[in-house]
């Protein structure tokens, strides 16, 4: 038996075999061959296995993503038997000699810059579809037979680090724990375990490549992972996870019971969510609305920028099955760690302090206009928030609104019809928080963005992992930040929720039902523990 | 030889999907069909260079069909071009 350590990100047990996750980095060796004849022969085997896999994954998007996504993989599966491409392959290794892996890269990365070097944007964007294909090419020319990063056993899946976009991609169900070497409590692949409630282990320095498919379990309480475990501990273990799933069960009893303090305050408490998958996570758990719906998500499974018609699709999807419930939707928060290719964005130096979210939306205002319309259009279908993040100043809550009221009127002239939307702002940015007086006068809602504002605060990037030890998660300046602004709303009307991750710290709860919060949204899992913390806090006594 | 011409009303022009489509179309038949836009032009039966084409919606494309299933080709062609791009 091993033991490793790391820093916990979610309580919890998980029991099964390690799957390691590596991003393979490939040798191409540019040396000939004298007989061209077996080269052939392996890359017509791998070209039929990658089109079968292709094939496979067209499959599996069909019946969990939609034919829209799916079609992606049926248009890969069709380049995959593309006479030019795979005659230009071919030909290096017949005429030049050349490996079949030196075919493959060359082959596939000259089609990829014949579409780089296109004019429409939509054509420059099948660059990438190539470089996948060609990696995949390369995957099995190589022996890393990589169907998936996750195989098709649920398993524990350790990596070096995960990349937001790659977390996305995570196929839940065979998702039993994480552990990375890398990685801070607060970044995105943090929050995502947080909110699918996965044992997760970052910081750990001691993975090594020998723990592939050996039989383990992630201690999160003990914030460590047994590999090959003894059965002493297989035992306690057990026992203990199956606990975890007894008190599961208990908490399910909580649903249907309201948000109220022993003394009788009711609040709201939402859900945070991250796209349409998880709608069904917020009725499961009973939340009374959704107080922040992570539009960048939609952005950051799209190779390339998502249409008006994509977008509308996701919002109305969302809104319509949750209605009459409250759906605030955030605005693109794309920027700082959450990058996209086809955004063709700089490389910054600062990113956090830099270009990203509203920042982006006001100056690409037609990128802006495009999520708009779409939102006001699912406006019609169910009961809609609309949020602006990152705000800094009243000028910018300003710009947003008038570009919101031009899209208002295009959509009145084209005869859409739009529903009523409650309008609202993150509250992140100390400088939004002392402005909250005049900011409260333009929104119908505030919403407290809690990891950016105490990473503003504190001048601590919660991207580096090196802080850890000087950050604060209950800094007092952050808990005076949040006091003023849930004051200054009330002074105006404008009702305040809190939406980031300390929304769902239940050592705070307390507190902040006596500032007067007004809606508490956390990740899904975490409703009805708050709800049980909620109803045993009495206000009365102090 | 059968030649026909066909403006792209699909949003996206000859993408991916319907490219595809349209090479496994072509494959049917015995002819040659050449798709001909300005200077440029690829055979229908070639995706990536179809694609190179980058061809957009309000762009007309000259169809050239050859060979001896030719009247049946450019009928089919015309039909599939109508319904799908």
């Amino acid at each position: 038996m091993k033991v490793a350590t790391g820093t916990k990100i979610v309580n919890g047990i998980a029991i099964g075999k390690i799957r390691i996750y590596k991003a393979p980095v490939y040798e191409i060796s540019d040396s000939l061959v004298d007989d061209p004849i077996p080269e052939l022969a392996r890359f017509e085997k791998a070209r039929v296995k990658v089109q079968e896999q292709q094939h496979a994954l067209y499959e599996k998007a069909l019946q969990t993503a939609g034919e829209e996504s799916a079609a992606i993989f049926e248009a890969h599966e069709m380049m995959m038997e593309d006479d030019d491409l795979i005659d230009a392959c071919k030909e290096i290794m017949a005429e030049q000699r050349h490996t079949a892996e030196y075919a493959t890269r060359q082959g596939f990365d000259n089609v990829a810059q014949m579409f780089r070097e296109m004019d429409d944007p939509y054509f420059q964007a099948r660059s990438a579809d190539m470089i996948d294909l060609k990696n995949a090419m390369l995957d099995v020319l190589f022996g890393n037979d990589s169907d998936s990063m996750q195989g098709t056993e649920p398993a524990i899946l350790v990596a070096e680090d995960l990349a937001p976009s790659e977390t996305v991609k995570l196929d839940k169900s065979l998702l039993l724990g994480l552990v990375t070497r890398e990685g801070s409590s607060n970044s995105h692949t943090a929050i995502l375990a947080r909110s699918m409630n996965l044992p997760t282990l970052i910081q750990c320095k001691d993975i090594t490549d020998d723990w592939d498919g050996k039989f383990a379990i992630l201690d999160g309480y003990n914030s460590c992972i047994y590999i090959e475990p003894t059965q002493d501990l297989i035992d306690s273990l057990t026992a203990k996870h199956n606990e975890d799933l007894k008190k599961e069960a208990l908490l399910q009893e909580l649903k249907g019971k309201s948000n109220t303090t022993i003394d009788g305050k009711t609040i709201k408490v939402y859900a945070n969510i991250g796209g349409p998958s998880d709608i069904g996570a917020v009725q499961v758990n009973d939340a009374e609305g959704v107080g922040l719906f992570r539009s960048e998500f939609v952005y950051l499974n799209s190779k390339e920028d998502p249409s008006e018609e994509e977008q509308f699709a996701a919002y109305k999807r969302v809104v319509e099955t949750l209605s009459p419930k409250l759906v605030i939707i955030r605005t693109c928060d794309i920027g700082a760690d959450k990058t996209i290719d086809y955004m063709n964005l700089d490389k910054e130096e600062n990113p956090a302090l830099g270009y990203r979210a509203i920042r982006i939306c006001l100056t690409r205002k037609d990128f802006f206009k495009r999520q708009l319309r779409a939102l006001l259009r699912a406006s019609a279908f169910g009961n809609l928030g609309i949020m602006f993040p990152m705000i800094i100043s009243l000028r910018e809550v300003r710009e947003c609104k008038e570009i919101l009221a031009e899209c208002k009127r295009e959509l009145a002239n084209e005869g859409v019809k739009v529903g009523e939307i409650q309008l609202g702002i993150m509250i992140e940015t100390p400088a939004a928080a002392l402005c909250a007086d005049e900011l409260a006068e333009e929104v119908d809602f505030f919403s407290l963005g809690t990891n950016d504002l105490t990473q503003y605060t504190c001048a601590i990037d919660r991207q580096n992992a090196k802080l850890e030890p000087f950050s604060d998660t209950h800094h007092p300046a952050v808990l005076k930040l949040i006091r003023m602004t849930i004051e200054a709303g009330h002074r105006h009307n404008t009702w305040v929720g809190i939406c980031g991750e300390l929304g769902a710290d239940d050592t705070l709860t307390e507190e902040f039902l006596r500032m007067g919060v007004d809606e508490l949204s956390v990740n899904p899992k975490s409703i009805l523990p708050l709800r049980k913390k909620i109803r045993s806090i009495d206000l009365s006594k102090s | 030889m059968k030649e026909f011409k066909y403006t792209i009303t699909d949003p996206v022009g000859i993408h991916a999907r319907p490219a595809g489509l349209l090479v496994k179309e072509a494959k049917q038949f015995a002819s040659t069909v050449m798709i001909i836009k300005g200077e440029k032009s690829s055979k229908a039966t070639s995706l990536t260079k179809l694609m190179g084409m980058g061809i957009v919606k309000g762009d007309e494309v000259t169809v050239q069909i050859e060979g001896d299933d030719e009247e049946a080709c450019a009928a089919a062609m015309e039909k599939f071009m109508t319904e799908n791009l």
